[in-house]
């Protein structure tokens, strides 16, 4: 039991200070019929590293892993290259072990990293302040319409059919609870937004309009005139970014108008890690950072004046509010935030640039390929690093087949949205700057093969 | 040359510590670090890019190649040039975004200097109770970065992903028998998402049965205050149970406040003050027998894991924190993950998505698709994709080191460590609860019989200069001044020796009033910082400085 | 003028229909320095009870609650942007809101100075 340091000495000696028998006797106060005598039965006992890393690379040998093959999966998650100075970073002890910085003179490291972090995100959102991170894209909308109906005082939020369905699920399960008013209708494959009905759509009880930019079929529209329509009566416009990379080649939602900018920064320094842990990203402005969730920090300076860093604005949290909080999150994605920073230090605006560039300059090369293809259509002519393709039959079955020849080729619409509708033979492609002119012409060969 | 033969030296000159600036700022390894908007630049950048990877323009064949360090989207470069070929629908980025770079040298100076700024559990003690700050073993950093995990899209196919979906079943099967109960959702994403996840599935059975009309969630006085705000956040009206003088939940009281009205309750067990919960199951079949549920704060699991089941005490949901019990590493405050294990009577709410396994032995993942027929009463989804899988990973690690015998000896360890510590300072510290009886993993302290005007607050900032993290203070509320010890099993009794030493010694100085106290810390990184300041002129983001 | 405190911690001064409402020097000295106000705006009908303005410090947050009913008539802006005054003059110049009393009946059976002195004394 290497994890453990104390010694059947050790033991003997401490309980002799507590003044018990036994270890078992400390657990007096659990009742006698609730105590189990010895280790739960039906699991197997302890292991060498040995032993637990076999089983485990066992496991990992059974998937597919996104770099060993052409790979084009998007949709909220994005495969983009990680400097190695990154994971040696965050592995520091110092990072990875510490806790949340409650104790700030022991905690400036992670305290100046939420600092610089949340200077970076507000700048790449184009808006005022930001927070030190929620758990994810998703669950950072759903906070997003939450801060809308405390700053509206109104319950009814309007959903973009551009926004990714597992985030609509989140919202509409969440709403459900209570009591928010939804409206959201799936979108047709289709380059026609649904902004400008979104826009008559807003009434004197909507509290907020979310619009995901880029969308989840990869549109990209100007925002301007949905967040004015939005302001003029009296709503807050919520914009949604799933991937941040794409905020060095277009306009920031801030920039037009966004009251609220949420979305995942999972692209920078964290990874796919098949979902999780990722990393939430909020901001807003100035004005309504009374109403945000999830922690702050805030520069200051210490007994001897120099500069320091705290958190604060604590009372808006629940450890100090209760049930009057803003929100419950506690625990957030702190080391995903210091990977996500450290990524974009690396890269810099020049670099940021630089690599928005190549992924869409890739992304153009990859859609003319692949609309050259015998029946595949291009269903966005606009967008970043990812677009749509309409494909003559269902894309589910296509997927899979391209998975058997080695070509991880997209998401199907099919799995988002199960009703059908049109959407089965949509198929969603990101493409990244770790996709070769091979791997494009390699996914394009296999396409004809499995069309023909 | 003359040779010294008496090895005589310059004596070293006597300098009060601190008296001396120096031109840096730095005192030896101690150094000061600027922000990355002091020192980096837009024009620097610490990453390489490949060039374009084919001639020309975008899939065209004119000439032109594009250099490594072009972008495809400037102006200067030889695609512009040729005119438009991007398909960003004139929304380009045009004004300066403002974000810094560094090189890759700088860049790894700037955080290694960050991080010589925290404490952390690789360098000591870390006794915040209610947090579990345990060894993070590094096998689980290395399984976890192994890229058939890692490197995975969580919409890849399903066939694709088999070992992955096998990890949260095989993950989830621990977390179902080590707690007796009947099934899990893993999806998560840290202990207070675990506690909505509870909640709301207790709120979608009541409603399933018709009992939605039930608004009231109870929860005791003394618990974390993601309690009553996730209660509140599933849309309850949240009312304290109160404590009995031995700090456990009142049952008379509760019994008697429980009717019609209430859905359900949320107790920690063991609870914030480190004891047990002993009438748990008379408090269950009480709260069952009033049509609730009952909700378990599973964040102290680490003190009766492997030795006591909750689903023996009759408990509905628990939350269990991987990144307290299962070692998954805190990261300087997330991420963590939460799954939630539930009683057969709330099982079928759980959300979405979860793996099945199939007859034939592979795994399959139950998501809007197939909820519609397979599990048509789940509450719905709770985040993106299926949950914390790099703490899965982590955590599956850890528990198959430990196995069932180790973790018995770990809550054992846990909680022989912590009333080591609750003995060994009874006499300097005043401990309310310590005449009933042992504690479980954590020994709460309160600040009665300390000099008028100490505190709590310079107790826990003197154990800074002494080289340990603080332990958590002002926290159970129940308790004047609390200060809550948790040091884990993976503290050796030497730790814990040097531990006891110096909060014995801190604590005889706060009894005597010993005004150094208050100046306290001045060995660390940063003396006391003013959150006055912070609070009245919030600074939350760097600005230019503006002339001055 | 007269003025009246209440169990609560806050202090009513009376000038005929009219009262000005803020904490006690005992409640600042209570809550530490005082980072955050928020008064209610002229016009707000407030029933005696209710939750009327916000006042937090750096580790705590409290509801400060209409003593009696009536319609505010004025909020004292100058907290908002200098919370400090809170602490310096809690009951003077860091008053909270005025309002139009609509049932003075309510003052009855409130504290008088020396009378809550005492109370707060007790408190501890």
């Amino acid at each position: 039991m290497r994890y453990l340091p104390l010694t059947d000495t050790d033991r003997a000696a401490m309980l002799e200070v507590v003044g018990a028998p036994s270890i078992d006797a400390l657990f007096a106060d659990v009742p006698e019929e609730a105590r189990l005598a010895g280790p739960v039965e039906g699991l197997p006992n302890h292991a060498s590293e040995m032993a637990v890393e076999r089983h485990m690379t066992a496991l990992a040998a059974k998937n597919l892993a996104a770099g060993s093959v052409p790979f084009f999966l998007g949709a909220g998650a994005y495969r983009h290259h990680i400097p190695a100075s990154v994971d040696h970073l965050i592995q520091r002890g110092e990072f990875l072990t510490s806790y949340t910085p409650y104790q700030p003179e022991i905690a400036q490291g992670t305290l100046q990293m939420l600092f610089e972090f949340q200077t970076q995100v507000a700048r790449l959102y184009g808006c005022e302040v930001a927070n030190a991170s929620m758990y994810d894209g998703s669950t950072a909308c759903w906070e997003a319409v939450t801060m809308a109906r405390r700053v509206t005082r109104r319950r009814k939020a309007l959903l973009s059919n551009g926004l990714h369905p597992h985030y609509v699920s989140v919202v509409r399960t969440m709403a459900g609870f209570t009591e928010d008013e939804v409206a959201y209708t799936p979108p047709a494959l289709s380059v026609e937004t649904d902004l400008e009905a979104l826009a008559a759509a807003i009434d004197d009880d909507t509290s907020c309009v979310v619009v995901q930019y880029p969308d989840i079929l990869g549109r990209i529209a100007d925002l301007a005139p949905l967040a004015e329509a939005a302001h003029a009566r009296g709503a807050l416009f919520v914009a949604v970014v799933t991937e941040p990379v794409a905020l060095g080649a277009i306009r920031s939602p801030g920039e037009m108008g966004a009251d609220i900018v949420v979305g995942e920064g999972q692209s920078l320094g964290v990874g796919l890690q098949f979902g999780g842990p990722y990393l939430g990203l909020f901001a807003t402005r100035e004005k309504f950072v009374r109403q945000m969730p999830g922690r702050l920090c805030g520069e200051t300076v210490d007994a001897e004046g120099k500069r320091g860093f705290v958190l604060t604005l604590s009372t808006r949290e629940q450890h100090i509010r209760r049930e009057k909080a803003t929100s419950n999150i506690c625990t957030n994605s702190g080391l995903c935030a210091l990977a996500f920073s450290i990524h974009l230090t690396l890269l810099g605006e020049k670099g940021l640039r630089q690599l928005a560039g190549l992924n869409h300059a890739l992304a153009c090369a990859a859609a003319e390929r692949l609309s050259r293809v015998p029946g595949v259509e291009l269903v966005t002519p606009t967008f970043f690093n990812e677009f749509t393709l309409r494909l003559p039959r269902e894309t589910r079955p296509l997927v899979r087949a391209l998975a058997d020849r080695g070509v991880l080729a997209g998401v199907s619409l099919g799995r988002l949205y199960p009703d059908g509708d049109g959407r089965e033979n949509g198929l969603v492609v990101a493409v990244t700057e770790t996709v070769t002119a091979e791997d494009i012409e390699a996914y394009a060969s296999a396409l004809e093969e499995v069309l023909a | 040359m003359t040779v010294n033969p008496g090895g005589w030296r310059p004596d070293a000159p006597k300098v009060e510590a601190g008296s001396t600036l120096t031109y840096t700022g730095n005192r030896a390894l101690m150094l000061e670090e600027p922000l990355i908007f002091e020192i980096g630049t837009t024009e620097t950048t610490g990453v390489d890019f490949s060039p374009l990877p084919f001639r020309g323009g975008v899939g065209g064949e004119q000439d032109g190649a594009l250099r490594a360090s072009d972008n495809p989207l400037s102006q200067s470069s030889p695609l512009k040039r040729r005119g438009p070929t991007d398909r960003l629908g004139g929304l380009h980025r045009a004004v300066p975004i403002g974000l810094p770079g560094l090189s890759e040298p700088e860049a790894v100076r700037h955080y290694t200097r960050l991080s010589r700024q925290n404490y952390a559990i690789d360098l000591g003690l870390f006794p915040l109770g209610s947090c579990t700050m345990k060894h993070n073993p590094r096998l689980n950093e290395k399984i976890a970065r192994l890229p058939g995990f890692a490197d995975l899209h969580p919409l890849a196919p399903i066939d694709t992903v088999q070992g992955a979906l096998a990890v949260i079943h095989e993950l989830g099967h621990w977390l179902v028998t080590l707690t007796g109960m009947h099934s899990v959702a893993m999806s998560p994403k840290a202990g207070a998402h675990g506690e909505l996840c509870g909640v709301l599935a207790i709120r979608a059975a009541l409603e399933a049965k018709g009992e939605g009309h039930r608004k009231t969630i109870l929860v005791p006085e003394s618990a974390h205050g993601t309690n009553p705000a996730t209660a509140a956040f599933a849309g309850y009206s949240v009312e304290a149970i109160p404590a009995t003088a031995e700090g456990r939940v009142d049952l008379a009281a509760l019994e008697a406040r429980l009717g019609p009205d209430v859905a359900g309750v949320m107790i920690t067990n063991p609870n914030t003050c480190g004891l047990f919960e002993r009438d748990m199951k008379a408090i269950s079949d009480a709260v069952h027998a009033a049509g609730g549920f009952v909700y378990c704060d599973g964040a102290n699991f680490n003190a009766i894991v492997g030795r006591v089941r909750p689903g023996d005490l009759g408990i509905d949901a628990m939350h269990i924190n991987l990144h307290k019990t299962f070692s998954t590493p805190h990261g300087g405050g997330g991420p963590g993950a939460g799954p939630v294990v539930f009683s057969e009577a709330l099982a079928p709410f759980a959300p979405l998505p979860f793996v099945e396994k199939t007859a034939e032995g592979t795994y399959r993942l139950v998501e809007e698709e197939t909820v519609a027929h397979r599990h048509s009463d789940s509450f719905g989804r709770m985040t993106a994709f299926h949950g914390q899988m790099g703490m899965f990973t982590r955590a599956l690690a850890y528990i198959l080191s430990h196995g069932a015998d180790g973790l018995r000896q770990v809550s054992g360890d846990a909680v022989l460590n912590a009333n080591y510590v609750l003995r060994s300072l009874e006499d300097v510290l005043d401990a309310p609860f310590a005449a009933a009886g042992p504690c479980m993993h954590e020994a709460l302290f309160s600040d009665k019989g300390f000099a008028e005007g100490f505190s709590t607050l310079d107790v826990a900032k003197a154990l800074i200069d002494e080289g340990f993290h603080p332990m958590t203070v002002y926290f159970p509320l129940v308790v004047h001044g609390a200060m809550l010890v948790e040091p884990t099993e993976t503290e050796s009794k030497a730790a814990l020796d040097q531990f006891i030493g110096a909060l014995r010694r801190i604590a005889e100085r706060a009894r005597a009033g010993d005004l150094s106290l208050k100046a306290a810390p001045v060995e660390a990184p940063r003396r006391r910082l003013d959150e006055t300041l912070a609070a009245r002129r919030p600074r939350l983001v760097w600005t230019e400085p503006g002339p001055a | 003028m007269t003025r009246f405190f209440t169990e609560e911690h806050e202090w009513i001064e009376v000038d005929g229909d009219s009262a000005t409402i803020g904490i006690t020097d005992h409640a600042q000295s209570q809550l530490g320095d005082i980072v955050f106000v928020e008064v209610p705006k002229p016009g707000t009908v407030l029933r005696k009870g209710q939750e009327a303005a916000v006042v937090e410090s750096v580790k705590a947050a409290s509801d400060v609650y209409a003593p009696v009913s009536g319609t505010v008539t004025e909020g004292n802006t100058a907290i908002e942007d200098n919370p400090a005054l809170v602490n310096s003059a809690a009951e003077g110049e860091g008053w909270f809101f005025r309002l139009t009393l609509s049932d003075p009946t309510e003052l009855d059976g409130l504290m008088d100075e020396p009378a809550y002195r005492d109370f707060a004394a007790s408190q501890g």
